[in-house]
């Protein structure tokens, strides 16, 4: 009878083969970021909530005073859940375009990470679910204010975090392929002024889109934002159906598009 | 029988568009011994040091890292290496400890294991009074030592150091070298990138000249200084005509010369039939080999 002895490697330690995505590495990057955002949670917290805080006070009694009621809602409580979309955007997409950029440009943070064992893929996953766990948090803000002025409680709100989740991780994605891609922190200009503003415009936020050109129409049908909106929308004051499906579809759609997108363009910028 | 490899580069070849930064690079490095690559900024170290981790891929040859394919299985190389980039990329805003945690983290270490090992690494790092300390608040010796012992936290059997003291004072720098040589006795494999001459006589079993993307020369200090510059050189001082005629004198009786700027270095000297120039004699130093080799024109 044979005995098979394993064959002798320089050292002994079990060499296991790393594979793709594996937890360790995605908790390795995500520590990295929990302990940093104890040393800057105020200033985020604050742009964060604070801005779509303000857009809502603005409108809502501005506007408020001139047209008492929206799509059969009270215009403080339309504004109100309207602008949850608003506050996930703002705290997905602009961190993910100028922490990225300084990450990899400035800080070389990301030559110390993918140093480790760590690569692009894992650590851009990290980055994204990071930011869209904030986004989630943060985008309940707006609507916890609009409670304050009126906005009855109801289940549906419950799942609004997740929402902002699935919608922070999809702009996030997109943050990240745009800080990835562009050669100057200057050039993100183009991108708020040509895409952010008007998708943040277009969007039902402030005004429901079914007064708007055909054109218009259209193109809210193809902004994440907009399904963001809506989705809010229903959770708060009472779920649509078929119609929160395709909402809840496009931004998982967009989640899994810009995610791709975004290591495809980090890989690029990252490994020479 | 030869010591297993830790690192074995052949024929590695990468561009960058027009430019080919590493061009048929042949590198082999001992476990447990210390390799220094030695060469002239734009000789390729550095593109060097990052096809290591797979942070650059080569276009052709072949790559081992702890007996791991490259790029293919670059994340278990990774795994059982520590890395000190040329730029200090640390997390300015977190503490030196919080530092260290992070990278028990990114190194996979366990539950029970991170307290230990950012005790260590703060002891290697000579930092354990700052450990609460902001890594903005460090001088730059501090942070130095801290980027070292980060690359520690998980007892790697290989180091890659790019320019390890690349703009530290004369005292830094020597701190750095007690190190680093410390991490070499105990048997811990080192491949450090530097253009310190000094640096790499002091720490190097064996060096590899590098110039345009090509290893030129590979060997120990000793044998490089033996093999190319001789035991002896005379050093010429005097106005730049006088020192153009030294240099052709010595070239027409067949000796090598450099230029050091100030002077005219005529190598070789044991190998000199006849008369010598009269000058400041000085045993050769692994300085003429790096410039015979690299050439004195600055690219």
């Amino acid at each position: 009878m044979t005995r098979t002895v394993a064959p002798m490697t320089p050292d002994a330690r079990p060499r296991r083969r790393l594979g793709r995505l594996e937890r360790p590495a995605l908790a390795g990057v995500l520590v990295r970021e929990i302990i940093n955002f104890s040393s800057y949670w105020r200033s985020s917290a604050f742009s964060s909530t604070v801005e779509p805080t303000i857009y809502l006070l603005a409108f809502g009694f501005g506007f408020g005073s001139l047209v008492a009621t929206v799509g059969g809602y009270p215009y403080v409580e339309f504004v109100g859940t309207g602008t949850v979309a608003t506050a996930v955007l703002f705290s997905s997409a602009f961190p993910a375009m100028f922490s990225t950029y300084v990450k990899a440009e400035f800080q070389r943070t990301y030559d110390a990470i993918l140093a480790a064992p760590v690569d692009t893929e894992e650590l851009v996953t990290a980055e994204m679910l990071w930011i869209a766990i904030r986004a989630g948090t943060f985008g309940c803000t707006p609507m916890l204010v609009a409670m304050v002025f009126g906005l009855d409680p109801s289940w549906g709100m419950l799942t609004v975090p997740l929402i902002g989740f699935i919608a922070g991780f999809g702009w996030a994605g997109f943050g990240t392929t745009i800080a990835a891609a562009m050669k100057s922190i200057e050039n993100f200009n183009y991108v708020i002024s040509a895409v952010l503003t008007p998708l943040f415009l277009v969007a039902g936020t402030f005004f429901p889109i079914d007064q708007l050109p055909a054109w218009a129409r259209t193109l809210a049908q193809l902004n994440p934002l907009y399904h963001c909106v809506e989705l809010v929308r229903d959770a708060v004051f009472g779920w649509e159906g078929a119609a929160d499906l395709v909402h809840l579809a496009v931004l998982i759609g967009f989640g899994l598009l810009t995610w791709r997108l975004a290591i495809w363009r980090m890989t690029v910028r990252l490994i020479d | 029988m030869s010591k297993p490899l830790a690192i074995r580069l052949r024929g590695v070849v990468k561009r960058y568009g027009p430019i080919t930064a590493v061009a048929g690079l042949d590198l082999e490095l001992p476990e447990g011994s210390c390799v220094g690559l030695l060469g002239p900024n734009g000789a390729g170290k550095s593109t060097t040091m990052k096809m290591l981790t797979a942070q650059a891929i080569a276009d052709e040859g072949e790559l081992e890292v702890l007996g791991h394919r490259l790029p293919e299985a670059s994340k278990q190389a990774r795994a059982e290496c520590g890395v000190v980039p040329q730029l200090d990329n640390l997390d300015t805003t977190l503490t030196v400890e919080q530092n260290l945690v992070v990278f028990t983290h990114l190194y996979r270490l366990g539950r029970g294991e991170r307290r230990e090992a950012v005790e260590r690494a703060l002891e290697i790092a000579k930092l354990v009074d700052r450990r609460a300390t902001k890594v903005d608040k460090l001088s730059g010796g501090m942070r130095r030592r801290l980027l070292i012992a980060r690359a520690l936290v998980h007892r790697p059997r290989m180091m890659l150091l790019d320019e390890p003291t690349v703009g530290l004072d004369p005292q830094v720098r020597q701190e750095l070298w007690a190190l680093i040589d410390g991490l070499r006795s105990e048997g811990v494999s080192i491949l450090m990138s530097t253009h310190y001459i000094e640096e790499a006589e002091r720490l190097c079993d064996s060096v590899t000249i590098m110039s345009h993307g090509r290893a030129v020369a590979t060997g120990s200090p000793a044998d490089l200084i033996a093999e190319h510059a001789g035991t002896e050189a005379v050093e010429v001082y005097g106005a730049p005509p006088k020192l153009a005629e030294v240099e052709a004198a010595a070239r027409a009786a067949g000796l090598s010369t450099r230029r050091t700027g100030t002077s005219i270095a005529v190598l070789r000297l044991d190998s000199a039939n006849g008369a010598t120039p009269a000058g400041e004699r000085r045993p050769a130093n692994l300085e003429d080999v790096f410039v015979l080799l690299t050439g004195e024109d600055i690219a």
